[in-house]
């Protein structure tokens, strides 16, 4: 019996002396945040991607129609699956490299919060008809102060913790967790000018009107996807690929070489959202060029996490965790060299308005984004909770199902783009439109299916790691509950 | 320097950052106030008419941009099927601007005027009965429901504040007579925003229906103005090629 008790017993010892060390209960909740924003928003992905393919869905109703509801899906998974994600695996990777406690866990947990509060106000106010009008930038102006107070107690925790660090040196995760936090607060600050109707008036006005609008929302628009969706998940594949892979970072000079690059660069490539429209085309080459500039740095992040497992390959043959890092370095690859061929002008005279955009969106964002993070999440949820992960075999199986369903939606959407792009400017012998654009839109339904069956699958990934997750933090808990009765149980004979 | 001394010092890094990531905005996006040639001069172009404007309003507020642009780009296909290609000065009085992302539908920057009041009814309440591929919503609550424009003041003066003219004063109305005439700077008078909207409402009548004001009413006035301000007949052949 005592012999059991202090088998047992050494385990949480340790656990413990962990959780007084580092802040653990921020990042669960954080993390249990993300997998729920993310059942919500794929599936509230995949409802829109039927509608386009089966117009009925829509059924008449204002609240669920395709215009009030996509920004409900781009909110909650940009914004919910992947701000949820990122504030748990900041705050972990910030606190183990700095090997000291977060700062304020009464801030932190504000942030907590805060950030999900704003999320589902703006979710249920899109459904109202209540928006800016700007992509990726819809909420209100009451949200948009709310997620301004909460990015700045980001800030101040994220800064504190680093400040009080016992590592002489800051870690190359946190510049990148660092750039986002401060690119964020300024393309949040900077695309939200508008002057409200009222003080209890959800409506605003823009400080800007067309043109410049336009070349302010795309700077944002595009910074959004190289700041929150690129630098900050770089911070995440910066800790966790090399943990996962048991090796140091490849190289620490082109982390170095990178990260300043990418940082700088990606700040002008906003413009080639707005190639051929009435913005100067001064603007449009200039952005055109930076996007070219910009393959260097973010081939240099992926070669350099790649590159990570070198020595230890094979890993990919036993390990799914490292599969899903690694797959998803390979699609940060394959979208940044998409990108770049994209904003070429002549390239995307074809592309741009069509499916093929879409597509690239979600190469980059299911590809890349949600993979780093199902790995990332893979790999902290069993440590948060101090057990083994419930299946490792549901990770084979969610990331087979992830993977044939991003091939799926990104070759139908290469097909709807492509294929509508030739048949929108093809001209039949006498030098007349070949077709009308109802024409087209005839064309796109079967790519749409198959695309709404790309997200099924996604989806369906996700569902079984909502059920891995769970099912492991059940164990988690009920070995806590057992190790408490065992320890009251050892003081109790004692 | 070392790079050494900006991984040990948090102060340093936020700088840095700060500094590298500032540039790329400013260099892009400020000329765009200061060079002259941004906006074109052109006769026309003019604020939207408190009905207008509240259309506006609705067609933000059900997410049209997220399927049909507002920009005609400068190439063959597009100008034969849409129309002479959007102009910056066309957009200047939109607040947000709504040049969109994505053609899922068509682009609208020239709808106005290419479809009747009828059509266009018919075609929020139920687009499968007009185009039976069409895979857009239909929006019947809009012909139902009461356009509400007891605030239509308060909103022309927010927008007046992010500079559209406008006017509160006998001035800033005698400017306006000058500049668009004097029916239209009647329109743009906040003074009786109300009266005016009403008034095209009723006369032009716009959802068929001559006893409410409805949001549809709103929204097909909106359409029926997009991209016909200005009348390119006036202009020769590529006199706007310079300002690209």
């Amino acid at each position: 019996m005592s012999q059991a008790a202090t088998t047992a017993g050494a385990a949480p010892a340790a656990s413990v002396a962990t959780s007084e060390q580092y802040n653990y209960a921020i990042i669960k909740r954080f993390a249990i945040a993300a997998v729920l924003w993310g059942v919500f928003g794929m599936a509230a992905g995949v409802w829109i991607a039927s509608q386009l393919a089966f117009p009925f869905l829509n059924f008449d109703i204002a609240q669920i129609t395709f215009g009030r509801f996509r920004p409900v899906h781009t909110t909650a998974v940009i914004f919910g699956f992947g701000g949820n994600a990122l504030f748990a695996t900041s705050y972990y990777v910030v606190q183990r490299t700095c090997q000291t406690r977060l700062w304020s866990d009464s801030m932190a947990s504000f942030t907590f919060y805060g950030w999900n509060l704003a999320l589902v106000l703006g979710v249920i106010s899109y459904t109202m008809g209540i928006t800016q009008g700007r992509e990726y930038a819809e909420f209100n102006w009451q949200i948009d102060l709310i997620i301004l107070v909460v990015w700045v107690a980001y800030f101040m925790v994220f800064l504190m913790t680093l400040l009080r660090r016992n590592q002489p040196h800051i870690y190359v995760a946190n510049w990148f967790f660092m750039s986002f936090i401060l690119a964020t607060a300024l393309l949040h600050i900077f695309n939200n000018i508008e002057v409200p109707v009222g003080l209890f008036h959800t409506q605003s006005y823009p400080i800007f009107s067309g043109v410049q609008d336009a070349m302010r929302q795309w700077w944002y628009g595009h910074n959004a996807v190289g700041f929150f969706l690129t630098a900050a998940f770089l911070g995440m594949m910066y800790y966790f690929v090399p943990k996962q892979a048991g090796r140091p970072i490849y190289s620490y000079k082109l982390s170095i070489i990178h990260f300043w690059a990418l940082v700088f660069l990606y700040m002008w490539v906003g413009a080639h959202h707005l190639h051929w429209t009435a913005l100067p085309d001064w603007v449009s080459t200039l952005a055109a060029t930076f996007s070219i500039l910009l393959l260097l740095p973010s081939w240099g992040g992926m070669i350099n996490g790649i590159m990570t497992l070198s020595g230890a390959w094979d890993k990919l043959r036993t390990d799914p965790i490292m599969l899903f890092l690694i797959t998803a370095l390979a699609f940060y690859g394959m979208s940044t060299f998409e990108g770049p061929m994209m904003s070429l002008k002549s390239v995307n005279a074809l592309s741009h308005y069509t499916d093929w955009t879409v597509g690239h969106v979600h190469s980059g964002a299911l590809g890349w984004v949600a993979m780093i993070t199902f790995g990332s999440l893979y790999h902290l949820m069993p440590r948060l909770w101090n057990v083994n992960l419930y299946s490792l075999k549901l990770v084979y199986v969610h990331f087979f199902l992830a993977t044939i369903g991003i091939v799926l939606y990104i070759t139908a959407m290469w097909v709807a783009g492509i294929g509508q792009g030739l048949m929108l400017r093809a001209f039949d012998q006498y030098g007349n439109l070949a077709y009308t654009f109802t024409e087209s839109v005839v064309f796109l339904h079967k790519p749409y299916v198959v695309r709404a069956i790309g997200g099924g699958f996604f989806l369906a990934g996700m569902l079984i790691m909502a059920f891995n997750i769970a099912m492991t933090i059940r164990s988690g808990i009920k070995a806590e509950a057992r190790e408490a009765q065992a320890a009251s149980a050892e003081a109790r004979t004692a | 320097m070392k790079h050494e001394s900006v991984e040990t010092n948090a102060g340093l890094l936020i700088i840095l950052t700060l500094a590298v990531i500032s540039v790329g905005g400013l260099v892009e996006i400020v000329p765009l106030f200061y060079i002259d040639d941004t906006i074109e001069e052109v006769d026309g172009v003019r604020p939207y008419t408190p009905l207008e404007q509240r259309g506006r309003d609705i067609f933000l507020r059900e997410g049209c941009y997220a399927c049909h642009s507002q920009m005609v780009r400068p190439f063959r296909d597009e100008m034969l099927r849409y129309g002479h290609y959007s102009l910056a000065a066309e957009s200047q009085y939109d607040h947000p601007f709504q040049w969109g992302s994505k053609r899922t539908g068509p682009d609208l920057a020239r709808v106005g005027g290419k479809y009747s009041n009828e059509w266009q009814v018919q075609h929020m309440i139920d687009p499968q009965s007009l185009v039976p591929e069409s895979i857009m919503p239909g929006y019947p609550w809009l012909a139902e429901t009461p356009l509400n424009y007891s605030d239509i003041d308060r909103r022309m003066i927010a927008l007046k504040r992010v500079g559209v003219p406008y006017s509160l004063t006998e001035e800033e109305y005698e400017a306006n007579v000058e500049k668009f005439g004097e029916e239209h700077a009647r329109m743009f008078d906040i003074r009786n925003a109300e009266d005016s909207l009403v008034q095209q409402a009723q006369t032009e009548n716009f959802d068929g229906n001559p006893g409410t004001i409805t949001e549809m009413d709103a929204l097909v006035a909106y359409l029926q103005v997009l991209g016909t301000m200005v009348d390119f007949s006036e202009y020769d052949d590529g006199h706007f090629a310079e300002f690209r």
